[in-house]
Parts: C-alpha cells; sequence; structure tokens
C-alpha cells in the first residue's frame, strides 16, 4: 500500500463511483453521482436489459448478470449473486474447531486445501501451538499442487467460453493427474478435510516423491501445448488483449487481490509479502503483468502453474522428516494402537471427538494466497470449543465487484472472457 | 416443328442438361425422379455420416470416446439422435409469431436442400466425354440440375438460408435469439460480397456460370484453385466458414454468449430442421468449393469409358476432395476460439472484401491484357502497382476514420 500515492487512489475511487461500479451504494445514489439517467419502464429506447443467468452457460455456476445493452454493448451491469448461498460462515459457529475444516473446504471448490490451510492457520494461532517443520511443508506441497489444479481448472474454462472448447477437455485432463495425487494422499479428490487445525490428516504415502515427479515431468509438455494452442493463437490474443482493463488503483480501491491486481502490475502476493508456512524458504517469482486485461490475467495463472512446480519441486528436495502434526493431546487425537492400552488415550480421543477441544478467548485474522487472491479467516472464540464467529474473506467475492467497471462499455462477447478472467468460485462468494 | 423449337428454346432456358434438350417423355421424367431421390438419399445419408465424422474426430482430437453406443462404432447415433428429437414436446414461447417461428426452419432446411442439385457428383470429363452420362437411354449430365443461372443459384440459396436464421430469431421473442438473428444479419450478408466476389474470379476464369462447364474446364488439372491464384479459394474458404456460421465464426450460436443463438427457443424436430441443415450446409458448402476450386468429380479416369471410368472413378475422386474440406472445417472447430462480433465484420470489410475485389481486377487486368496482344509481365505489374496504390488509400482512409472515431468520446464514457 505504501507505494501506491493516496491520491490516484482516492481518484480512482471517485472515478469508479462515477462510473457507478461501487456496489456498496445503493442504486440511486449511484446514479445520483454519475448523473445517470436510469432508463424508465416506457423510456428505455434502445436499450435492452437482459438477464444472464443464473443458468447461463459460461456465468460459472449461478452467477447472475442483470446487463443492459445498447445494441451489443453492455452500458451497465450488476451482479446478482446468493443463487448457491448455504451459511456456510453461521454453519461454522455450530461445528467445533475440529470439525471445521470439513465445513470450509466446500466454500472455494476448486482450491479446497487453501480454505483447510486458513482455517487451520486461524485456530492454531489462537491456540498458540506451531505445526512441526513436516507438517508445514506438507501443508505447502499440497497448497501448492491445488493452486496447480486450480488454475488448470481455470485454463480449461477461459479455453471454453472464449469458444476453444478443446481446451475444456484438456484442462480437465492435466487437473486430473493433480487429483489423482491428492486422492492418493487424502483419500478424496475434493473436499479433503486433510489440513486440520494441528498438522495434517495423514502422512504422505511411501512413493510420493516418483509419483509427483511423475506428474511434473508430464505438465510442463502439455503447458506447451496450451501456449500453441492459445498463448500464440492471434484470434485469442484478439480476444484478450485490452478487454476489461483495470488499473493499479481501481483495483486497489476495489479491494481485488490475486491475478486481477497482478495483472495491472503491483506486484502483491502474500506468500511473498507476509510469509506464512515456509514460503520464505523456497525461492519463486511473482509474476505481475502490465496491462491489466484479459490477456494478462490468463498469461499470469498459465506462469503460475510453472511457478507452483518449481516450488514443488523445491520442497520434494526439502522435506523434512519428523511428524506431520502436533503431539498435543488436547489438539490431536491419539494414535488407534495407544486407545486400547490406554485409558486416558481413550478419554482424550473421546473427548476430542465429541466435545471438541476447547480454544482461548482472542480474536485473529489470518491471510493466506489462494489462486484468487487474498483468502482470509477472522475467527472470534469465546473460550468454547466452537468459534463465537467465523467469517471468510472470499476473494472471489470481492473480486466480483470489478465486473461492473471491467464490464463497462464492452461488448456482450467480451463480459463472457471477463467473467471468466477474474475466475470466480460461486461457492465462495455466496457462501 | 415450332413446338420442337419451342420446347428447345425453354429447355435451354431452364437448363443445359441434354436430358431435356429433346421431348420430355416419360423415361426423361424417370432419369430426373432418379437423380432427384439419389441426391436427396445422398446428401441426408453424407450429413448423418458427417455428423457421427465430426463427433468421432473431435473427441479423438479431446481424449474422448465420442458416440459408440448406437451401432457399430456408434454409426447410428445421429439417427437414435434424430428420432429422440421427433418424440420430444414441441415448445413455442408465448410471445413467439406463430407463423414466421413455424416457417423458418424450412427457410432454412429448403435451400440447403436445393444447392445440391446443382453439384455435378460424377461423369467423366476425360475423353471428350463432357461429364455426359447415359441412364435408360437418356444423356444427362450427373448432377440434378445444371440451369443457366448456375452457380448464381447457390448464391440466391444461401441469401434465402439467411432468412431462416433471421426469421427464427426475431419470431421467438425472446432477447437471446434476437442477438442472435441481429450477428448472423449481419455477418451473412456481409460475407455473401466477399463470397461472391470470390466467385466471379472463378467464372472469369470458366466464362460460364453453368457447374458443368466450370467442371468441365478445369478437367485434366487445370484447377481453378491455382487458375486464379489461390487468393480467390483462400477468401472463399474463409467467407463460406463465416456463411456456414461454423467456427471461429459461429457467432450466430455461440453458446457460451448467447445460450443457443438464434435457435434458442427451439426444440424438437424443428430444432433438428435447423441443426441438419447446418450440417447440410457444410456438406454442400464443401461440394461448391470442391466444383469451383477443384475439378469437381474430374480426375485421372485412365481410359476407361465404362461404368467404372463414368461412375466409379469421378465419385471417388469426388468424394476425396469433399473429405478434406470436411476435415477442414471439422479441425477450425477443434482448435479455434470464437472471433467477437466486431472482429468478423473488420475481417470481412476492411480485408476480405478488398482483397477479392483486388484480385478479381488483377484478374481482369492480365485477361485483357493477353486478349489485346499486351506485354503481359508489363500490365501485370501495372495492375499490382495499381492495387497497391488502392490498398494504400484504404488503410490510410481506415486510420482515419479510427482516429475521427477515437476523438469523438463515446455516449456515456465520463464526464
Amino acid at each position: 500500500m505504501t507505494s501506491t500515492d493516496l491520491t490516484t487512489l482516492n481518484s480512482a475511487r471517485d472515478r469508479l463511483t462515477s462510473d457507478g461500479s461501487v456496489l456498496r451504494l445503493s442504486e440511486t445514489e449511484a446514479e445520483q453521482k454519475s448523473g445517470y439517467q436510469a432508463p424508465t419502464e416506457e423510456g428505455l429506447g434502445e436499450r435492452m436489459i437482459m438477464n444472464m443467468g443464473p443458468q447461463h452457460p459460461s456465468t460459472h455456476g449461478v452467477l447472475r448478470l442483470v446487463l443492459e445493452m445498447d445494441g451489443e454493448t453492455i452500458t451497465r451491469s450488476k451482479p446478482v449473486i446468493g443463487y448457491l448461498h448455504t451459511g456456510m460462515e453461521k454453519t461454522g459457529e455450530e461445528l467445533t474447531y475440529l470439525q471445521g475444516a470439513t465445513n470450509v473446504t466446500r466454500m472455494d471448490y476448486a482450491a479446497p486445501l487453501f480454505n483447510e490451510l486458513v482455517f487451520s492457520l486461524a485456530v492454531e494461532e489462537l491456540l498458540g501451538i506451531e505445526v512441526p517443520d513436516r507438517g508445514q511443508w506438507i501443508r505447502m506441497l499440497m497448497s501448492e499442487l491445488n493452486r496447480m489444479s486450480s488454475h488448470l481448472l481455470f485454463m480449461a474454462t477461459n479455453g471454453m467460453d472464449l469458444g476453444a472448447v478443446g481446451m475444456m477437455l484438456y484442462g480437465w485432463r492435466e487437473r486430473e493427474e493433480v487429483l489423482r495425487f491428492f486422492e492418493a494422499v487424502t483419500g478424496l479428490r475434493m473436499n479433503h478435510n486433510y489440513i486440520r487445525p494441528g498438522g495434517v490428516a495423514a502422512d504422505l504415502p511411501g512413493g510420493w516423491e516418483e509419483e509427483l515427479s511423475a506428474i511434473l515431468d508430464i505438465i510442463p509438455d502439455r503447458l506447451a501445448e496450451f501456449d500453441l494452442l492459445m498463448t500464440g493463437q492471434p484470434i485469442w490474443r484478439d480476444r484478450l488483449q485490452g478487454v476489461g482493463v483495470i488499473t493499479a488503483e481501481e483495483a486497489l480501491s476495489l479491494g481485488a487481490t490475486g491475478p486481477i491486481l497482478r495483472s495491472t502490475g503491483y506486484a502483491w502476493d502474500l506468500r511473498r509479502d507476509q510469509p506464512y508456512l515456509k514460503y520464505d524458504q523456497v525461492e519463486f517469482d511473482v509474476i505481475a503483468g502490465s496491462f491489466g486485461d484479459c490477456f494478462d490475467r490468463y498469461s499470469i495463472r498459465l506462469a503460475e502453474i510453472r511457478e507452483s512446480m518449481r516450488i514443488v519441486r523445491q520442497i520434494i528436495e526439502k522435506m523434512p522428516e519428523g511428524d506431520y502434526r502436533v503431539q498435543d493431546k488436547k489438539v490431536t487425537p491419539p494414535p488407534r494402537a495407544r486407545i486400547d492400552e490406554s485409558m486416558e488415550a481413550l478419554i482424550h480421543h473421546f473427548k476430542i471427538f465429541t466435545e471438541g477441544f476447547k480454544v482461548p478467548e482472542g480474536e485473529v485474522y489470518v491471510a493466506v494466497e489462494s489462486p484468487r487472491g487474498e483468502l482470509g479467516c477472522y475467527i472470534v472464540s469465546d473460550g468454547s470449543s466452537k468459534p463465537f464467529r467465523m467469517h471468510i474473506r472470499g476473494p472471489s467475492f470481492v473480486n466480483l465487484q470489478t465486473l461492473p467497471h471491467l464490464m463497462k462499455d464492452s461488448f456482450l462477447a467480451d463480459t463472457v472472457a471477463i467473467i471468466s478472467s477474474v475466475d470466480p468460485i460461486m461457492g465462495e462468494i455466496d457462501r | 416443328m415450332t413446338s420442337t423449337l419451342q420446347s428447345h428454346v425453354i429447355a435451354g432456358m431452364l437448363a443445359n442438361d441434354p436430358l431435356l434438350s429433346g421431348e420430355v417423355g416419360l423415361t426423361t421424367l424417370l432419369v430426373v425422379l432418379i437423380k432427384v431421390v439419389v441426391a436427396f438419399v445422398g446428401l441426408l445419408l453424407s450429413v448423418i455420416l458427417m455428423v457421427w465424422f465430426e463427433r468421432k474426430v473431435i473427441a479423438d482430437m479431446q481424449n474422448r470416446f465420442g458416440p459408440n453406443r448406437a451401432g457399430p462404432f456408434g454409426l447410428f447415433q445421429t439417427i437414435a439422435d434424430g428420432m429422440k428429437l421427433i418424440f420430444k414436446e414441441d415448445l413455442m414461447p408465448e410471445r413467439a409469431d406463430p407463423f414466421v417461428f413455424k416457417l423458418a426452419p424450412f427457410l432454412s432446411l429448403v435451400p440447403a436442400f436445393l444447392t445440391f442439385a446443382i453439384v455435378p457428383i460424377a461423369g467423366s470429363f476425360n475423353d471428350g466425354l463432357d461429364g455426359v452420362v447415359t441412364i435408360l437411354g437418356q444423356q444427362t449430365f450427373m448432377q440434378v440440375a445444371d440451369p443457366q443461372i448456375g452457380i448464381l443459384l447457390f448464391l440466391a440459396m444461401s441469401s434465402l438460408a439467411v432468412y431462416g436464421i433471421m426469421l427464427a430469431g426475431w419470431a421467438s421473442g425472446s432477447k437471446y435469439p434476437l442477438l442472435g438473428s441481429v450477428r448472423a444479419t449481419a455477418q451473412m450478408v456481409s460475407y455473401e460480397a466477399a463470397l461472391g466476389l470470390a466467385l466471379a474470379s472463378v467464372l472469369l476464369i470458366a466464362g460460364s456460370l453453368s457447374t458443368n462447364a466450370i467442371v468441365n474446364g478445369q478437367a485434366g488439372f487445370r484447377w481453378n484453385v491455382w487458375m486464379t491464384g489461390l487468393v480467390p479459394f483462400v477468401i472463399f474458404t474463409i467467407a463460406a466458414t463465416a456463411e456456414l456460421n461454423r467456427p471461429p465464426f459461429d457467432l450466430v450460436e455461440a453458446e457460451q454468449e448467447l445460450v443457443g443463438g438464434f435457435h434458442t427457443e427451439y426444440s424438437s424436430f424443428r430444432f433438428a430442421m435447423f441443426f441438419l441443415a447446418e450440417f447440410l450446409n457444410t456438406v454442400t458448402m464443401s461440394a461448391i468449393i470442391v466444383t469451383l476450386f477443384f475439378g469437381g468429380p474430374s480426375g485421372p479416369t485412365f481410359g476407361l469409358t465404362n461404368w467404372v471410368g463414368v461412375y466409379i472413378l469421378p465419385l471417388f475422386w469426388f468424394f476425396s476432395k469433399l473429405l478434406v474440406f470436411l476435415c477442414m472445417f471439422v479441425l477450425f472447430r477443434a482448435t479455434l476460439p470464437r472471433f467477437r462480433y466486431d472482429q468478423v465484420m473488420d475481417l470481412g470489410w476492411k480485408l476480405l472484401i478488398p482483397a477479392s475485389l483486388g484480385w478479381f481486377l488483377l484478374l481482369v487486368a492480365v485477361r485483357v491484357g493477353s486478349d489485346q496482344g499486351w506485354n503481359l509481365a508489363a500490365t501485370g505489374l501495372a495492375a499490382i502497382a495499381g492495387l497497391l496504390a488502392g490498398a494504400f488509400l484504404l488503410i490510410l482512409s481506415i486510420r482515419a476514420s479510427a482516429a475521427k472515431r477515437a476523438a469523438v468520446s463515446l455516449p456515456g464514457e465520463g464526464t
């Protein structure tokens, strides 16, 4: 933040307000500020109100957009959300800290491990415990792999939204390689509940290095194919370059993070700027764009897959031996064998899985860099075994605010490219 | 005597086909009937195979199996899909215009069938046979009709097909189809111009509108693709892809933007008719490209004048050439992302139309030069210099108008 001049930030804020893009304003207020004449029912003129979604092939689930259009040009737009609201934050208050990970993992279903990670980090900070090194490295390994799978999914959907239907299958195929590894480690392909307060659920299975190396050998070649099919393709560049442009100041004042912020040239990555886990011990580059358009956001994600692979390679080399979870009887359940021989172990086991462990009073905010930006978890504890309040800062939700600004004066075909480049996950937006 | 003369005149107006130049008897009618049925069934079969082929090839390219349940290798999948569609409920939106809504699929389907009538699919063009075959003692061409307007029928039919799509979108009384039909109208009308101008180059070389004559002129590998200097072929192929609304020009039914485009509101057999028309058009357009640029069914017949030389070999050549273009359309679909609406218009008006017009003028200059006995090299160079000057002026004017547009701020663009 310090590097940005406050005045430019303020002027960006004013500009966005006059655009009518800031959703915090009520509609009338936004209209007054921008001097915009809202068309009346009888006076629509050449304009047309079009409803896009919640059932539309390219609104990434159940996003709904209300578009005001002049021919094919969009004059105003407004995202409408809430079609996938499941009350996860409230549910989180009803579940113990141990059960919490099963709940949060369902939010950003394309990057479940990040949800578990940020929740666990927050709980651990409240507890004041430190996860052993191996546990931290495993968490880092899994989240980088998850970043790859999430970005590969983006490659698939982005390609499909722009009409390169083959990409959908190719992106999915590569993601499958990563998911297969997840299944081997966690037992599940999605919603793993693998990263838990206190460490991870299980150690890495034997032969994981070989399995990972095989994936790391396959994917670079496939990414080269992506380059051939999309990056260098003239139609592809025409469709994305100069579409959905946003400046760094605008992105910051809207709170956008992740590839959207980085595409503007503002290299902000929590892994580097507020290191968590062991990110200060691996080498990687933060990829930043220069134009803030859809093409930059696409290339950033493609490059981030390569960076993640670089990190994974380093993790394979540096993975330490040791325990993968805290040996604190109050937090981690005892090993199965101990239950048969020790009365205390049995009691601990019973207590953990019925009542859960108590967390000291306090509040905490922890943030990690998810594939979509800053994923934050805010927990208030009242000293019981359930959070008093749990709030998640979903990057998709905040990034979605940029949509009206990005889509202003663009074509209908561009909206699809823009929605895709924002890469919203509705599960995380509605929670 | 007068009646014979009259029938000659009428037949001449109707067609160049020797079948219709004499008295019209029962056998003549029978031959016409046979040709119509064969063309209809053949086209329908090839479309069924084309759908299967496209799905199978794309599935292979995308690491999938593709249709493999109905029949051997899933060959009957299209038939199964068609049967399913017939039994589906036929829905019509409340705000639709019922008559136009029902008419539109026919407007789309019928021209697609009719165009194929002028495509010669067999007959030997070597040994002075000129594509004439003998069926039931009647001499005829292996095409349903060879009218004097010839290839113009194709342009007329593809213009008619625009109405099918435009009216379908308009009559649906719904917003997405409306946008689709507006896109379709603009796109198809502008690409028709490029299509016609590229066609003009071929007609200049062939000197006739008759498809039989066009193919006959290309016998012995004097194919128009190089006789016209490749450029018209490239332009024609691009324009044809746009005219067919196939990827990368499938903005009309861009499912990621417009859900289904003009046919969003159509279901049941009416949808099947649009679907069928699209693939019919693909096959017919490939056949037209083969006819215009690659000598249609002409090819080496090894001196054979029996049924092998007249039917089998020409059919083989025709379908091999056809398959190349069908493959091309499938590969386009499997690999290319979609253009945006304004980019398609730019490509059409700023590149394809000027280029095809310029190339046509160049061909004309060379033609006139050789007729008048001028120095051919000098004529060619002068023509190219003239065209380059024209292109330069065009680029300047495009730049100037773009700058002028940029200077005028768009409505609603801030204060």
